[in-house]
C-alpha cells in the first residue's frame, strides 16, 4: 500500500508550495505529490505578467487589500484578503531565496511594475515568464526534499472517504494502467482551473477542473463558480495569452479606426504613459466588456476567428519589448507571424481564470475533514467576482503554503489509516472505471460531447448572459451528461491510455460546466465578471453572498453563504 | 474544389503487443495555421482515439510535446505544417529515449539527472525572510538568465550524439541547469556542483558538436554551458595542483 501523511494532488505552483511547506512543518511527515503530468508541465508555467505583493515604501497592505476587494466587486472575503496581503511579501521573498530570477532594479532590489486595477506598482515579475520561472524554481527546490515522493503521470480518479474523513485517493498510474489506493491522513487538492469547459481559452489542455470535480463528487460545495474571467488580450484562433504586462509597459488597445476606445467607457482620459487603473490598466472584466461593446458598434476588425482589436506596442520600441516582453515577441512571431516591434497584435477576450472553486477556509480546509485545497482550484475567497491580474500567482504561494502547513498539523494529529476498507474502496473504483469506460461499448465520442459542451458554454455563459440562454445551456449540459453515460473508447490498452484520461477529464468538465451554469442562472444581478443583460445592476440586498453548488443526482443544488466584510463596506465600483 | 490535405507518417508502438515500432499514415486536412500538434489532435479526436502522445500548453513553454519531425527534434506545437509542404511529414518519438507507447517516451532517466546537479540555491547561511531579498544587480541576473530558460523539453537529448552512444552522459539540459546555479550570485554551492558537472560522465564526454544548442527552442545554448563548465573544471584542476587548498572558496 502506498502511504503518506500528506498527499498533494497536482504539482503546479500551489501543489509544490504546499508540499514544501508540509515538508518543513515536521521531519516526521511523509509527503506525496501526485499529478497527471510531470510538475514542470503544470499550467503555472504559462503565467506571464507577474505576482503582486507590497514591497515598497509608497505602498501599504491596506492599499493592496482595497484594490483586491474593489476589483472583486466586494464579493471577496475581507478576512481572507487581509491574510493574503499580509503574507504575500514574505512569500515572494521566499521564492527569491529559492532562486526565482525576478527582474531587478539597478540597485539590486526586485523590480515592481504596474498592473490592471492596482493603485501602486507592486507586481514583481521575471520579464514576462513569471509563472514559468516560479514553477521551475519551486520544482527544482522541491527536489531538495527527499521525503517528498512524486507520482508523476498518475491521475486521481476519486477521493477515498471512510467514516466521514478523507483517507487518500484512488489513482490511475498512466504507465501501467493500474488503479491503486494512495493513502494519506490529509489530502490537498491543487489542480488549478478548468478553462477547457470553453472552446476559446488561454488554458492548457490539462486544465479540465479535475480537482474541483473530485471534491464536488465527494459532496464538497464549489463556491462562486459563475465568476469566469475573460482576459481581454488573447490571440484569435489559438487563445494564446498576451500578457497584461504588455499594457502595464505602455501598450495601447485600438479599434479598427486606430482609436483608443477605452476612453469611451469611463476609463479615460487617454495618456501616453500608463496611469494606474485608467485606460489599458483597467480591470479585466471591464476591458472585456468594452471589447464586446466595440464589436456591437461595428468598430472591431473581422477575421477568420471572429472579431478582434489591436494591441499596439510599437511605440515602446525594440529595446523595451525585448527586455520586458520577450515572450510576447516570441509568441506573436511564432504563432501569428507578427513582430510587435513593427506591427500591432490582433487580440480578443478569451477565457482565462476561474474565480470560483472548492470552498475553503483561510487554511485551505474544506467541510470534509482531512481535505484541503489551494490555488485556482480553491475559492478562499480573495478574488470575489473578478480577480486582479498578478494576484493569482501570489494566491498560490500564500494559500499553498497555508494549506501545506495546516494539512501537516492535521496529519500529525491523526491515527494511522486503516488500509483494509481502502483497498476495498479502490477495488470499487477499479470496477467503476472498467465498467464505465474500458469494457463499455458505448457509441458516443468524447470529442463530440466535449465540443458541444464548449459551444453551449460559450453561448450561454460568455461575457454577457441572460436567463433564456443560460436555461438552454443548462438543458444542453444535462443532455450531454446523459450522452456521456454511453461514451465509448477506441483505446482499451492499459499502458498510457490517454483516451481514458480524456474521458475522465470530460467527466470533470461536465461537472464543472454544470456548476458554472446553474450558479450563474441563480445569480440575478451583475457583479464583476458575471454580467446579465436582464439584471444589469449589482444587487447587494439579494446577492452580497457566495453561491455554493452542491452535487445531487439531478445536478447542482445552489445555496448561499455570507460574505465576510471587515473594514471595507461595499461601495459603487467605478474606475 | 477538394479540401487540401497533407499526410503524416506517425510511429505507432504498443509495448505489450508490438515487437517493434511501425509507421502509420494518416491524411489530414491541410490548414496553413495548423501545427503538427493540431494534426495529431485531429487524428485523435476524429480518426483514431488510440494515438498516444503528450501535449498541454500549445504555446511552447510546458515542454511536453517534443517529437522528431522529419528526423529533427521539435516542439510539435511550434512546427507548422506549412513548413513541411508537400509532405509527407514523419512524426516519431524523441530519439535515444525508451518508448512507452507511440510518441510517448520515458524521461525518468532525465528526471534523475536533473536532481543530481542539485538545481537549487545552496548557501552556508540563509538570510531570514525579514531581512528581505538578496540583492542581485541586473548584470548579475544577466550572467545566468539565459541558462534559466530551459523548459526541460528534451529536444537537446534527442539531438545529442553523445547521449545516444552513452546514456550515462548527464546531458545538455542538466549540465546547463547546474551551470545556471553555479553562475547565480546568490548561490554558494559551486564546490558541491562542479565535481558532478566535471566528472567522467559529465562534461568530458561531450565532443562539442553543438547540436543541442541548434535544436533548443528557447535559446538556452547548453553547448556554451558545457564548454564553459569544462573550462571551469580544467581551471579547478590546475588550481588544485598549484594551490592545494583550491582556488575557490
Amino acid at each position: 500500500m502506498l502511504q503518506h501523511d500528506v498527499l498533494v494532488i497536482g504539482g503546479g505552483g500551489a501543489g509544490l508550495r504546499a508540499a514544501i511547506a508540509a515538508a518543513e512543518e515536521s521531519d516526521r511527515l511523509s509527503i506525496g505529490v501526485l499529478s497527471k503530468v510531470y510538475p514542470m508541465r503544470s499550467h503555472t508555467v504559462s503565467a506571464e505578467g507577474g505576482t503582486a505583493a507590497v514591497m515598497r515604501e509608497n505602498d501599504h497592505l491596506d492599499f493592496h487589500a482595497k484594490d483586491t476587494i474593489f476589483g472583486g466587486d466586494f464579493l471577496s472575503d475581507q478576512d481572507a484578503v487581509e491574510v493574503f496581503v499580509r503574507e504575500a511579501p514574505a512569500e515572494v521573498i521566499q521564492l527569491e531565496h529559492w532562486g526565482c530570477p525576478w527582474s531587478r532594479d539597478p540597485d539590486g532590489r526586485v523590480s515592481v511594475r504596474p498592473f490592471g486595477g492596482m493603485t501602486v506598482n507592486r507586481t514583481l515579475y521575471a520579464a514576462d515568464k513569471t509563472g514559468f520561472h516560479m514553477l521551475h524554481a519551486l520544482f527544482q527546490t522541491s527536489l531538495k526534499y527527499e521525503k517528498i515522493v512524486r507520482y508523476d503521470e498518475w491521475f486521481a480518479t476519486s477521493l477515498l472517504v471512510e467514516d466521514g474523513k478523507v483517507c487518500g485517493v484512488a489513482a490511475l498510474n498512466l504507465h501501467d494502467g493500474q488503479v491503486s489506493p494512495v493513502t494519506a491522513k490529509a489530502v490537498i487538492i491543487c489542480t488549478g482551473g478548468g478553462g477547457r469547459v470553453y472552446p476559446f481559452t488561454t488554458n492548457a489542455a490539462i486544465k479540465t477542473g479535475d480537482g474541483m470535480a473530485l471534491a464536488y463528487r465527494a459532496g464538497v460545495p464549489l463556491k462562486d463558480m459563475e465568476f469566469v474571467q475573460y482576459h481581454p488580450t488573447g490571440l484569435p484562433g489559438t487563445g494564446i495569452l498576451i500578457t497584461e504586462a504588455s499594457r502595464s509597459e505602455g501598450g495601447h488597445l485600438k479599434n479598427k479606426d486606430g482609436y483608443r476606445y477605452l476612453q469611451d467607457y469611463g476609463l479615460g482620459p487617454p495618456t501616453d504613459k500608463p496611469v494606474h487603473r485608467k485606460m489599458e490598466l483597467g480591470p479585466r472584466d471591464i476591458l472585456s466588456r468594452c471589447h464586446i461593446q466595440e464589436y456591437q458598434k461595428g468598430r472591431t476588425f473581422d477575421g477568420p476567428y471572429g472579431h478582434y482589436v489591436h494591441l499596439d506596442l510599437r511605440h515602446l520600441g525594440e529595446k523595451v519589448i525585448d527586455k520586458q516582453l520577450p515572450f510576447v515577441r516570441e509568441l506573436t512571431r511564432n504563432y501569428v507571424g507578427i513582430d510587435p516591434v513593427h506591427e500591432p497584435i490582433p487580440v480578443r477576450p478569451v477565457v482565462h481564470y476561474m474565480m470560483g472553486g472548492i470552498s475553503t477556509d483561510l487554511d485551505g480546509a474544506t467541510v470534509l475533514p482531512g481535505l484541503y485545497a489551494a490555488g485556482e482550484t480553491a475559492c478562499v475567497s480573495i478574488n470575489g467576482a473578478n480577480r486582479l491580474g498578478s494576484n493569482s500567482l501570489t494566491e498560490l504561494l500564500v494559500f499553498g503554503a497555508r494549506a501545506g502547513r495546516a494539512a501537516a498539523r492535521d496529519a500529525l494529529g491523526r491515527p494511522p489509516i486503516r488500509s483494509n476498507p481502502l483497498a476495498q474502496l479502490a477495488a470499487d473504483e477499479r470496477r467503476r472505471l472498467n465498467e464505465r469506460f474500458l469494457r463499455a461499448d458505448g457509441r458516443e465520442r468524447i470529442a463530440e460531447i466535449r465540443e458541444e459542451m464548449q459551444k453551449a458554454m460559450e453561448k450561454g455563459l460568455g461575457i454577457y448572459r441572460d436567463r433564456a440562454t443560460m436555461q438552454e445551456t443548462c438543458k444542453t449540459l444535462r443532455h450531454l451528461r446523459e450522452r456521456f453515460a454511453h461514451v465509448g473508447l477506441m483505446d482499451r490498452d492499459a499502458v498510457f491510455n490517454t483516451e481514458l484520461i480524456a474521458a475522465l477529464e470530460l467527466e470533470s468538465l461536465l461537472h464543472v460546466a454544470e456548476t458554472i451554469a446553474h450558479s450563474a442562472l441563480a445569480r440575478e444581478e451583475s457583479r464583476g465578471a458575471h454580467t446579465r443583460t436582464d439584471f444589469p445592476k449589482r444587487d447587494d440586498t439579494r446577492f452580497l453572498k457566495h453561491s455554493l453548488a452542491t452535487h445531487t443526482p439531478d445536478g447542482p443544488r445552489i445555496d448561499y453563504s455570507p460574505v465576510t466584510i471587515t473594514r471595507w463596506p461595499p461601495e459603487e465600483r467605478k474606475y | 474544389m477538394a479540401e487540401e490535405t497533407i499526410t503524416l507518417e506517425v510511429t505507432r508502438y504498443r509495448p505489450r503487443e508490438d515487437r517493434e515500432p511501425r509507421a502509420q499514415a494518416f491524411t489530414v486536412p491541410y490548414r496553413k495555421d495548423w501545427v503538427v500538434l493540431d494534426a495529431l489532435n485531429h487524428i485523435k479526436d476524429r480518426v483514431d482515439g488510440t494515438l498516444t502522445y503528450r501535449w498541454s500548453c500549445r504555446m511552447g513553454v510546458c515542454g511536453s510535446c517534443g517529437m522528431m519531425v522529419n528526423g529533427v527534434p521539435k516542439l510539435t506545437c511550434a512546427a507548422f505544417l506549412r513548413d513541411y509542404l508537400p509532405g509527407p511529414i514523419r512524426v516519431e518519438p524523441l530519439a535515444y529515449f525508451p518508448v512507452i507507447r507511440d510518441l510517448v517516451v520515458d524521461i525518468e532517466d532525465f528526471m534523475g539527472k536533473l536532481r543530481r546537479v542539485m538545481p537549487w540555491i545552496i548557501r552556508r547561511t540563509e538570510q531570514p525572510l525579514t531581512a528581505g531579498e538578496y540583492r542581485q544587480t541586473p548584470a548579475q541576473l544577466e550572467a545566468y538568465k539565459q541558462f534559466s530558460m530551459c523548459i526541460n523539453c528534451m529536444l537537446c537529448y534527442a539531438a545529442c550524439p553523445v547521449y545516444g552512444l552513452s546514456p550515462l552522459f548527464i546531458g545538455p539540459a542538466a549540465i546547463a541547469l547546474g551551470y545556471r546555479y553555479n553562475l547565480d550570485s546568490r548561490d554558494e554551492g559551486y564546490h558541491l556542483r562542479q565535481p558532478i558537472l566535471a566528472e567522467a560522465v559529465g562534461v568530458w564526454q561531450c565532443t562539442f558538436v553543438g547540436e543541442c544548442s541548434a535544436v533548443c527552442p528557447k535559446g538556452v545554448d547548453p553547448a556554451a554551458a558545457i564548454q564553459r563548465s569544462k573550462v571551469a573544471g580544467a581551471k579547478d584542476w590546475f588550481l588544485s595542483i598549484l594551490l592545494p587548498r583550491g582556488g575557490r572558496s
